[in-house]
Formats: structure tokens, C-alpha cells, sequence
């Protein structure tokens, strides 16, 4: 509790790089986010975990304008960006870097290709620069030049998510959102995607908001964790203090015990 | 919890009449929501068909897809449509010894209804299906969502290309389907049916105007135009899952079909009623 308390301290001392507060968001009688209040600091990196269905995917896809909130607002740099549009949230867009949660690679495009997309058509950089930059981020993230004449469809699990994390950072962006960014690999390949993650978004300075319910991914990647649950943000704290929150539901999640005050919807 | 005191309310309430009116309102409701959501899709699509940045290389290789590769089917709808004609008003006109009057049905039937109809309905199951099945496994694996973030207008990138490719292709495609048409009928005249070749193509010739020919093709534009729209439209929309996108194709072939065929109807009274 202190440690919440201290964190909402250091949060008054300068504007927040991102803040949602009260943000709602329902499809038809399903209420997703029921008022989700949450900020993050200039450089920091924040984990949102949660349990699968609960809102995490529709809370990040509000923040990139994707989904419409229906009540609330969402800052970027102290700027109200909830409903932006057209030129406003193109610039926006700029400053932002995503990791979809299952790579949503293009198909019909090279791995080159894919890397430089928001260079080419965001931006509108020469192919042949763009293709260079593309490489380069290959690399960063470990992947060979050659595996740019690839096509997503040739490449591993493991692969598409580093093609989509050299995606995310290829036109350096300022804040970027990672959607559980190590589901569906296994331990050793999750681990190595979270030190690229961690390496790649110090590498830019980047403030970063993962969702995940991989808490040895959170534990690794966070500086500071925020439970939601039930469209609701009900702890938030320093990534140390995960352990001795105080919180039953943050406690029967880290354990992912089926005894507790969650209860599995089906 | 809530499920569970729903079903209950059920259980008690009882069937009364007002139920089936309700119903019927829903469905009303939704057919016009539907309704209305298909046609700000339509005019969003054609605002950015117009309006750039645009993409160049998207809209040839649509144009190749549509266009080219759409000739051999178009083609031999075409061809033994005009055959079937030709041999099918022979039998019937020879009844009444009109059998003069083959070349001039054959031609007017084909460039008016039939090769825009028949290759409209020949793209709807081609082009229409595959638009939908591949936009709407964007829309599932969230790239359409990726194209957003990359700064990239869905409607510009997607959209726009493949209805203007439809627009344009399809008169095109038409064209020639008419040629065909009336050759595959020119066939049957002269080999089967024993007319004389220049006389065929005389009485070809003889009662054809720019009006059949061009309302023809004006329909084939509409027909494009609809084939993708429904294609983009239904993929844009597509429900989650594999299958949320085989629904969403059978809905493109299916609505853009019944579409074409009502179009049709309109724009033949349109240019032929009271002539
Ligand atoms: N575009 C949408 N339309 C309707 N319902 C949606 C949509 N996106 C998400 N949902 C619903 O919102 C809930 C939360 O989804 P999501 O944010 O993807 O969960 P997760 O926390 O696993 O990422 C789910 O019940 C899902 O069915
Ligand atoms: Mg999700």
C-alpha cells in the first residue's frame, strides 16, 4: 500500500508521458473498461496484467485510437488525444510503437517490407533507405539480413515476434505497446524476447506498456505492475512490491491458483 | 449469475403476441442499421478513392487480379452463352419462320444483359470471395489494426484500389465478353444453323446501336463497383475467427449476386423503359 501511495506521489512531481483516466468502453451489453485509471512516467515500463478476456487487449487498442472509449480520456504529453483524428492522430501515431499479440505481420509483403512499412507509407521514405533502416532493426533484434527476402509464413513463432518487435521500433517511437509479447513461445524463446524488448525500448529511451499474463515476463520487463480486473484497474505498484501487495486478487494471480476471489467466468 | 436470472425471466414470461411484432421490428431495425452502415462504407470508400495519398502499385496489381486474370472465365461464360443463344432462338423463331432474327437476338442480349450480368455474377464468385477472404483474415489477425498504427488509412490502402480496379475492369472485361459473345453466336449461325457468314454478321450490324452497347458497359461499372464494394465491405467486417471469415465470403458472393440482379433490373429500366 505504501509503495502505491509513494508511486502516486512521484506521478504528481511531473506530467505522465500517457495517462488514461476513467476510461470506459462497452460492446453492446458487454462492459469491457469500467473507468481504467492509470499513468505512465517519461522512460518507465509498465505492465498491465490480467487474466485473458478481461480488457487488456481493448484497453491498449483505446490508446492507439483503433477502438473509441465511450467515457474518460487518455493523455499523451499532458494533450488530450482521446478522440483525435485524421492529421492530429496521425501525428500521434508517430510517436507510437506497437507489438500485436499475435505479430499481425502482412501476408502479402516481405519481412523487409513489414519492418519498413510506417518508414515507406507512414513517412514516406525512399524504399532503399527504408529497406537499410529495416535491416539494421533486423539485426538489433537478432535476425540475419537474409530473413528479409522472407515471407511471415516462413518464419517460426519465435521469428514473427521479432519481426514484429523490429515492426514496433522502426521508426523510433517514443511510447510503445506490447500485447502479451512472449504468449505462445516457449520459456527459453519468451526469455529472449523479453530482454530484446528490454534492451531495444532503453536502447530508445521509450517508455514502454506491456500487457501480459506472463508474470515471469512482467517480473522481468516492469518497473512498475498494475493488476486490472473486471475493466478495472484494482492495484498498482512497484514491480518489487508484486509479492507483498497486500491485494488477494494480485496474490492468487502471481500464484495462478484457482482458489480466491477470482472466479472463472465460463 | 445474470445468464442464470435471464433464462429464468424467460421460463416465466409467457408467449404473448406483441413477441412476434417485436421480432419483426428487430429485424426491421437491423436491416436498416445494416443498411445504413453499408452505405457510409460506400461513401467512405469512394471519398478515398479520390482522395490521396494513392497507391499506385496496389491498384495495377489489382487491376492485373480483377481485370486479367478474370478473361478466361469471363470468356467462356461468354462464348457458350452466345452459342446456347443462338441455337436456343433458332429452335424457338423457326417456329414461326423468323429465323432471320437469331443474329440480331444474339447480339442485343448479349451486350445488353447478359455478358454484363453473366460476368458480373462471374466476378462476384471470383474476385468477390477473394477480396472478402483476404481482408477479412486481416481484419481477424489484426492487421488491418497494424495498418492504423503504421499510419496507413485502411480504406486508402485496402479499399480503395480494389474498387476502383472493379469499376474500371469490369466494362472492360465486358467489352470483350461481348465480342466473344456474339463470335460464339456467329459459330453457331454459320456452322451449325447454316447461315451465310456475311449475312450474319449483316443482320449483326443491321439493328445494333451505341446505346446497347454502352448501357452494357455502364452496368458492368455498377456491377464492379458492387462486387467490391460487398467484397470489402463484408471482409472489413468480418467476425472473429476462421469462421467469421468464411461467413463473411459467402455473404460477399451472396449479397453482391442478389445485388446485381435488382441493379439490373433498375438500370435496364433506366435506359431502355419508354424506347
Ligand atoms: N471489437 C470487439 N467487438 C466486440 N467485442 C470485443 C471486441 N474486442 C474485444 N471484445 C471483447 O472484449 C473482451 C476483452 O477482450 P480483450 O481486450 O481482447 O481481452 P484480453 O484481456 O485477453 O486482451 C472480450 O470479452 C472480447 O470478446
Ligand atoms: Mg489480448
Amino acid at each position: 500500500m505504501s509503495a502505491a501511495k509513494a508511486a502516486a506521489v512521484t506521478a504528481k512531481s511531473a506530467v505522465p508521458k500517457l495517462e488514461l483516466k476513467g476510461v470506459y468502453k462497452s460492446f453492446g451489453a458487454n462492459k469491457v473498461l469500467r473507468g481504467v485509471d492509470i499513468s505512465v512516467q517519461k522512460g518507465k515500463s509498465l505492465v498491465v496484467i490480467g487474466g485473458s478476456g478481461t480488457g487488456k487487449s481493448v484497453m491498449i487498442k483505446c490508446v492507439l485510437g483503433i477502438l473509441y472509449p465511450d467515457a474518460g480520456s487518455i493523455t499523451v504529453d499532458g494533450q488530450d488525444t482521446t478522440h483525435a483524428k485524421g492529421a492530429h492522430r496521425d501525428e500521434l501515431m508517430r510517436k507510437f510503437g506497437m507489438l500485436f499479440q499475435g505479430g499481425a505481420l502482412f501476408d502479402s509483403l516481405p519481412v523487409w517490407e513489414n519492418v519498413a512499412f510506417g518508414l515507406i507509407q507512414g513517412r514516406k521514405m525512399d524504399r532503399k533507405q527504408a529497406r537499410e533502416i529495416a535491416i539494421e532493426k533486423l539485426n538489433a533484434v537478432g535476425l540475419p539480413a537474409r530473413v528479409g527476402n522472407l515471407y511471415p509464413a516462413e518464419l517460426s513463432g519465435g521469428m514473427q515476434k521479432r519481426v514484429g518487435l523490429a515492426r514496433a521500433i522502426a521508426s523510433n517511437p517514443e511510447i510503445i505497446f506490447f500485447d502479451e509479447p512472449t504468449t505462445g513461445l516457449d520459456p527459453i524463446m519468451a526469455d529472449v524476447i523479453n530482454d530484446l524488448i528490454i534492451e531495444t525500448s532503453k536502447g530508445l529511451g521509450a517508455t514502454t506498456l506491456s500487457i501480459t499474463h506472463d508474470m515471469a515476463s512482467a517480473r522481468k520487463i516492469a518497473d512498475d505492475i498494475a493488476m486490472i480486473y473486471k475493466g478495472q484497474i484494482i492495484w498498482h505498484g512497484n514491480a518489487k512490491d508484486i509479492d507483498h501487495s497486500g491485494n488477494l486478487y494480485v496474490e492468487q494471480f502471481i500464484k495462478g491458483s484457482a482458489t480466491g476471489p477470482i472466479k472463472m467466468e465460463l | 449469475m445474470s445468464i442464470a436470472d435471464e433464462q429464468k425471466q424467460e421460463v416465466i414470461h409467457h408467449w404473448s403476441p406483441l413477441d412476434g411484432l417485436q421480432k419483426l421490428g428487430h429485424t426491421f431495425l437491423n436491416f436498416f442499421s445494416g443498411a445504413g452502415r453499408l452505405f457510409l462504407f460506400a461513401m467512405q470508400s469512394i471519398y478515398h478513392c479520390f482522395s490521396p495519398p494513392f497507391f499506385g502499385r496496389l491498384l495495377i496489381r489489382q487491376l492485373l487480379d480483377i481485370g486479367y486474370y478474370s478473361l478466361p472465365v469471363v470468356g467462356m461464360t461468354t462464348l457458350f452463352t452466345g452459342m446456347v443463344l443462338a441455337l436456343q432462338s433458332y429452335t424457338g423463331f423457326s417456329r414461326f419462320s423468323a429465323e432471320g432474327a437469331v443474329a440480331t437476338v444474339v447480339v442485343l442480349s448479349v451486350t445488353r444483359e447478359l455478358a454484363p450480368v453473366l460476368a458480373g455474377l462471374m466476378v462476384a464468385g471470383r474476385i468477390g470471395a477473394s477480396i472478402a477472404a483476404e481482408i477479412g483474415t486481416m481484419r481477424v489477425t489484426e492487421q488491418i489494426d497494424a495498418l492504423t498504427t503504421l499510419s496507413t488509412n485502411p480504406f486508402k490502402y485496402l479499399v480503395a484500389p480494389r474498387i476502383l480496379a472493379g469499376t474500371l475492369m469490369l466494362p472492360a472485361l465486358v467489352l470483350i465478353g461481348d465480342v466473344i459473345g456474339v463470335f460464339g453466336g456467329y459459330l453457331v449461325g454459320v456452322y451449325k444453323l447454316g447461315f451465310g457468314p456475311e449475312n450474319y454478321l449483316h443482320k449483326t450490324w443491321e439493328y445494333l446501336t451505341a446505346t446497347d452497347v454502352t448501357s452494357g458497359l455502364w452496368k458492368a461499372a455498377a456491377f464492379g463497383f458492387i462486387v467490391t464494394l460487398m467484397g470489402c465491405y463484408n471482409g472489413y467486417h468480418s467476425q472473429r475467427g476462421a469462421q467469421g471469415v468464411g461467413a463473411a465470403t459467402t455473404n460477399a458472393v451472396v449479397s453482391a449476386s442478389i445485388l446485381i440482379l435488382v441493379v439490373n433490373y433498375f438500370l435496364t429500366q433506366f435506359f431502355f423503359a419508354g424506347k
